[in-house]
């Protein structure tokens, strides 16, 4: 669930999980990707004043920890909806279909690429290879689950899970 | 066929199923029995390849890490692999990911490295959880951790999770972003075994190389180098998918023939349709026609006969029908997408290809549009730090070669041509030719570029592939 707006700080037990992560390499830049995960997880997407929290707590410039988290497209540099769909549309997926769900999709919830429905249930966006190409067409929710050999009728029945949860 | 990763053992996952079924021997033989270049000696006996795309010997590789401790050493496992049409790696993960890491561990011993990092591409979650597991696993049995096996032998495994950007599997960029970066390539020299991640000796393998390694010095170099073609022995995991019938990984011998993979292993091309084109391993490969897919062999030494590669042995099957102009649009997207943004001429050059390709599916293409794309794609290629911008290029460049008829139906307006476009793009190689080239006509023919860019935001399918 993305958090609108929040203040960014960890709790002692995260701040281990920090510690921990920054003993994993000989230098504390690397584990700026793993924090930056930790913030993603937590709050739902990565707000400025995360990335300069992030940069304080690893002793960064705050533009390194900005160049980071917009290099990586899988950090949200705003807030999506609870649930975001990951659509894939390359070669593999195009092949068996992966358009027709995302035209479907995007038609059904009225948003387009990147967009976030107005209850903010669900955003969608067009992503490059998911590496689920024997699997095609597959779509992904909120950098997690794989839901794979897509139809339209298994599509709808997905939304409207996910809608229920 | 014996298989050497994809066993058909239930519940091979399972640490203790996997030590049953003689797990971790290979590593024990390597522990106490041989030296570590005695190992590489074996790696480089059993004759066997990157995985990842580039077909290097992995024995040389090994070899080319300096032999004292002066720095701390350290191994890479890419397991990044976002090449469309690739998807390999999880099958290992998922399957037999304690045979991976028994063969890091083997690596590790083999050239002095104490320190082991699995980088694993973001969108992996599911994959990334079971190697954490497994490399918990392997921590509690002691196969990693401090006196592995009792010897003194010591070495540490890390998992490490991207986030979302394909150039990250090129082995420069996975150091930079290992080391908490943008993802930039860097120029080589000098190479990862002179000056690597965190400027100590690193050695960068593909997850499904190194899940090679146990078996090979369990079952000597000997065995291995006699499965397949022997120009690159052992077996591929072909990631099959496409128009086919039964798409999915596939473990199968280096040198067999496409077809038979094709027709024997994926249940033909759907609807009996005939085949169309083939990319044969991974989006970036130079693109099969029909009459190449029949016959060509899959190992890289044969498709090079062809002008080809076998990349991540990622084959995407397109049958009679397939819109090679819009597969081609999708592809260049891709790595538009993906380029870094380092290097001019693939940060440019793809965008340029994109706006062509656009033209071209938009109806409003030129037939100089073609010989266009090629010169932008042979400006491309060769002149960037890294591969990506020969990948962008390639199979533009070989699809309108050989699927010329294809794009040339999608001009219709066949009166409009711009000469001068090719001799500013450098199609025309002597010197005087430039010099007919007046600044006016360079002028005229950005205005008319430009023109063109313009008119084309209008088309809604052209903004989907500009955005």
């Amino acid at each position: 669930m993305s958090n609108e707006n929040y203040e960014p700080v960890f709790d002692e037990n995260e701040l281990k999980t920090v510690q921990y992560h920054i003993s994993k390499y000989p230098k504390p830049m690397a584990a700026v990707m793993p924090v930056l995960w930790m913030i993603q997880n937590k709050y739902g997407w990565i707000s400025t004043d995360a990335m300069k929290y992030v940069g304080d707590l690893l002793g960064l410039p705050h533009d390194h920890v900005l160049g980071v988290a917009t290099f990586y497209t899988m950090y949200f540099k705003r807030p999506m909806g609870k649930h975001h769909l990951q659509i894939c549309t390359n070669v593999s997926c195009m092949l068996r279909g992966g358009y027709e769900i995302y035209d479907h999709v995007s038609g059904k919830l009225g948003i387009k690429n990147k967009e976030v429905t107005d209850d903010r249930m669900f955003s969608i966006e067009e992503v490059e290879c998911l590496g689920s190409c024997g699997t095609a067409p597959m779509l992904q929710v909120s950098n997690r689950e794989y839901y794979e050999n897509l139809t339209i009728e298994s599509v709808d029945k997905l939304l409207e899970d996910l809608r229920n949860k | 066929m014996e298989k050497i990763i994809l066993k058909d053992i239930p519940d091979l996952d399972k640490i203790d199923v996997y030590i049953a079924n003689g797990g971790y021997t290979g590593l024990k033989k390597a522990l106490t029995g041989m030296t570590p270049d005695q190992v590489i000696d074996e790696v480089k006996k059993s004759g066997l390849k990157g995985r990842g795309g580039a077909c290097f010997s992995t024995g040389m590789k090994w070899s080319f890490m300096p032999k004292g401790n002066e720095k701390p050493k350290i191994l890479c496992c890419n397991g990044d692999e976002s090449e469309p049409g690739s998807f390999k790696d999880r099958e290992i993960f998922e399957k037999n990911p304690q045979q991976f890491i028994e063969g890091s561990l083997i690596a590790a011993y083999a050239m002095g490295i104490g320190a082991i990092y699995v980088y694993i591409r973001g969108e992996y979650w599911k994959w990334i959880n079971i190697m954490e597991e497994a490399v918990a696993e392997a921590y509690k049995k002691g196969m990693i951790g401090k006196n592995i096996m009792g010897t003194d032998f010591s070495c540490e495994m890390y998992v490490h999770m991207g986030a979302g950007a394909y150039i990250c599997g090129e082995e420069t960029s996975l150091m930079n972003s290992l080391e908490g970066k943008r993802g930039y390539p860097r120029f080589k020299p000098p190479f990862p075994a002179v000056n690597g991640v965190w400027g100590n000796p690193t050695t960068i393998n593909n997850i499904e190389t190194l899940a090679n390694v146990p078996e090979i010095i369990n079952k000597g170099g000997e065995w291995f180098s006699k499965i397949g073609d022997p120009r690159q022995p052992g077996t591929l995991l072909f990631g099959v998918s496409g128009d086919v019938n039964k798409p999915g990984v596939y473990e199968l011998p280096t040198g067999i023939p496409l077809i038979e993979l094709i027709n024997d292993h994926c249940g033909g091309v759907i609807g009996g349709k005939e085949i169309k084109m083939v990319i044969p391993g991974g989006s970036s490969m130079p693109p099969l026609n029909r009459e190449e897919a029949l016959t060509v062999r899959m190992d890289n030494e044969s498709l090079k006969e062809i002008g080809s590669y076998i990349g991540t042995a990622g084959v995407i099957v397109m049958a009679e029908g397939t819109d090679v102009v819009n597969v081609i649009r999708r592809v260049t997207k891709f790595y538009y997408h993906e380029s870094c943004g380092q290097c001019t001429p693939c940060r440019e050059g793809c965008g340029w290809m994109l706006k062509v390709l656009n033209r071209i599916m938009d109806g409003k293409g030129r037939m100089s549009d073609l010989d266009l794309l090629i010169s932008i794609a042979e400006n491309i290629e060769g002149n960037t730090i890294c591969a990506l911008g020969d990948a962008a290029a390639w199979p533009v460049k070989w699809a309108v070669r050989k699927f010329r008829k294809d794009f040339e139906a999608k001009i219709t307006d066949k009166t409009i041509e711009l000469p001068v476009l090719n001799k500013v793009h450098g199609l025309m190689k002597s010197p005087d030719e430039y010099d007919t080239i007046t600044l006016q006509s360079e002028q005229e023919v950005v205005k008319e570029l430009m023109g063109n860019v313009q008119e084309l935001t209008q088309s809604e399918d052209v903004k989907r592939f500009s955005s």
